[in-house]
């Protein structure tokens, strides 16, 4: 059974400010310092909010516990921003950590138990070696049937990928162009981890990570913070002239391991978090006018056109392709650069796509701006699709 | 049936190590498990008892990996597939016994039981490979 929320495009709830750190190598910082500097830029750019008085509860997204041994992330990243006593929760969904922070801050509101509350996430991860690393993130998968037998986390979107392939005649050469294409947003974006455009050609001659994937195909293993302010609809002027509303939610999941699912060529549950997103929102793929959506591989990205009803199942290579779904194109996807040049702190993914929105839907976009953008959407992933949260805003 | 093995993942590697390739099945509604779960997901009965696989099946999807996690390092680069087997179920595995360059969607397979690696840390389960027929 299901709650009645028929909500028919409704506000859920109003983004009232927002917060994000520098993506990158982050050297000498730890994850909290990390945070700190995200909730300050929110707190800042909310003069009217009282921190200690207003943010009644913090829920953040945080993978692992490995990088830094530090677990208990909750209650450390509420006491160094600032926010001590106030309930401070956790959440884990591998790369969709913040993605379902987002989702428990619009539950924590739309049950009346708080007015306003900051959700956020936080990763910090190039300390590691990249064996490290690679073995930290394979978490997010299965670990008796896949990890046992040498699955890494690039090697998961790379069975998709060669499946996708084989189905639709997806090629190598339009995966590399969801890499050129990023890169260029990301050299837009001047908090990005790597701000510099990419060549087809040097994508493409990349050395193997997991055939078919390649250096240029994957995600960057950055560092990174974000955080979004939440309220009320009814309270959000009380706190700016300019809220984003949140117009639809969804999220879903499915089998932990890849090899228990019918197709490798779609997520099951990106398309059941995108058609309760799209319901709530009494919205269509057509009246999306831009999208941050989880590119932590090239062929995620092509995939996730298709899931979200952007264009027909197989057609995602052509749709990158086409060029619309570049910055001056249809429907420009990933304007921040995405996962793949704006960076991939796992736990701060989700809400550092809804940051992305929130600064297009209040014209801050600078270089990057989407001119007349009302109604945007983000795409969040954990692990090969366990879990996927899709949310719809729109221009308060 | 108390004396049946448990339906457990512990259980389903002993049973890799003897040679054999084990799944669940529901007595109830009669669908098959593998990896075996104690719960039957489809209709959640908890009568379930062991059965044989097929240990021949058709490749669906693969990988080469490169860059490989710490303790496979010196295997890479190597091929992890998704094969199912001629029941239907599925199931990954690393694949040997051919040239990386030969491996193809739809080619037949078959299971090829591994050694237990040998370490004083959990778990102590062997590992199963797919190798052609």
């Amino acid at each position: 059974m299901e709650g009645e929320f028929n909500l028919k495009g409704d506000p859920l709830v109003s983004i009232v400010s927002a917060g994000l750190s520098k993506f990158g190598k982050l050297e000498g910082l730890y994850a909290r310092e990390i945070f700190a500097e995200a909730a300050k830029e929110a707190f800042d750019r909310c003069p009217k909010l009282d921190p200690k008085e207003d943010v009644r509860a913090l829920f953040v997204g945080h993978m692992g516990e490995s990088y830094e041994h530090q677990g208990h992330t909750g209650a450390t990243m509420a006491d160094w921003a600032g926010l001590l006593h106030i309930p401070a929760t956790r959440t884990e969904a591998a790369c969709a950590s913040s993605g379902v922070a987002l989702r428990a801050g619009i539950y924590a509101v739309l049950s009346g138990l708080c007015d306003v509350v900051m959700v956020g996430g936080v990763e910090k991860m190039t300390h590691r070696t990249t064996p490290e690393v690679t073995e930290y993130l394979a978490m997010a998968s299965d670990y008796p049937f896949e990890q046992w037998h040498g699955i890494t986390f690039p090697g998961l979107f790379a069975l998709m990928a060669t499946a996708h392939m084989h189905e639709y005649g997806t090629t190598e050469r339009q995966l590399a162009m969801v890499a050129v294409k990023n890169h260029h947003h990301g050299s837009l974006n001047p908090k990005a981890h790597m701000q510099k455009e990419i060549a087809l050609e040097n994508a493409l001659s990349s050395r193997a990570i997991a055939w078919p994937l390649k250096l240029f195909d994957c995600s960057l293993i950055t560092d990174g913070a974000s955080c979004l302010i939440l309220t009320k609809p009814e309270l959000a002027k009380k706190f700016t002239d300019t809220p984003v509303h949140i117009v639809g939610s969804g999220q879903a999941s499915d089998t932990i391991g890849l090899y228990e699912r019918e197709v490798f060529t779609s997520l099951a549950a990106a398309k059941l978090a995108a058609k309760k997103a799209y319901e709530m929102a009494d919205a269509k793929p057509e009246d999306i006018d831009l999208a941050e959506v989880h590119d932590c591989f090239t062929i995620a990205e092509i995939i996730a056109y298709e899931d979200l009803g952007f264009c027909n199942p197989g057609e995602g290579g052509k749709l990158v392709e086409s060029g619309e779904t570049k910055l001056e194109g249809r429907l420009p996807v990933n304007t921040s650069g995405g996962l793949k040049a704006k960076g991939h702190p796992v736990g701060a993914t989700g809400t550092a796509q809804a940051y992305e929105m929130y600064l297009q839907l209040t014209g801050q976009a600078d270089r990057r701006q989407v001119e007349n953008a009302e109604t945007g959407l983000t795409h969040n992933v954990g692990g090969s699709g366990a879990t996927a949260t899709v949310h719809i805003y729109r221009r308060g | 049936m108390s004396e049946q093995p448990p339906l457990t993942v512990e259980q389903f590697y002993k049973y890799i190590l003897q040679g054999k390739l084990m799944g669940g099945k529901c007595k109830k509604c009669g669908k098959v498990h593998l990896p075996p779960r104690p719960l039957c997901d489809n209709c959640f009965s908890k009568e379930l008892e062991w059965t044989e696989i097929p240990q021949k099946g058709k490749l669906l999807t693969y990988t080469i990996i490169h860059v490989a996690p710490t303790q496979f390092q010196g295997m890479a680069p190597y091929a992890v597939g998704i094969v199912q087997l001629e029941n239907w179920v599925q199931i990954p595995g690393m694949i040997r016994g051919v040239a990386l360059e030969q491996i193809k969607i739809g080619m037949p397979l078959t299971i090829d039981f591994g050694e237990c690696v040998s370490t004083q840390q959990w778990p102590q389960w062997p590992r199963y490979y797919f190798k052609p027929v």
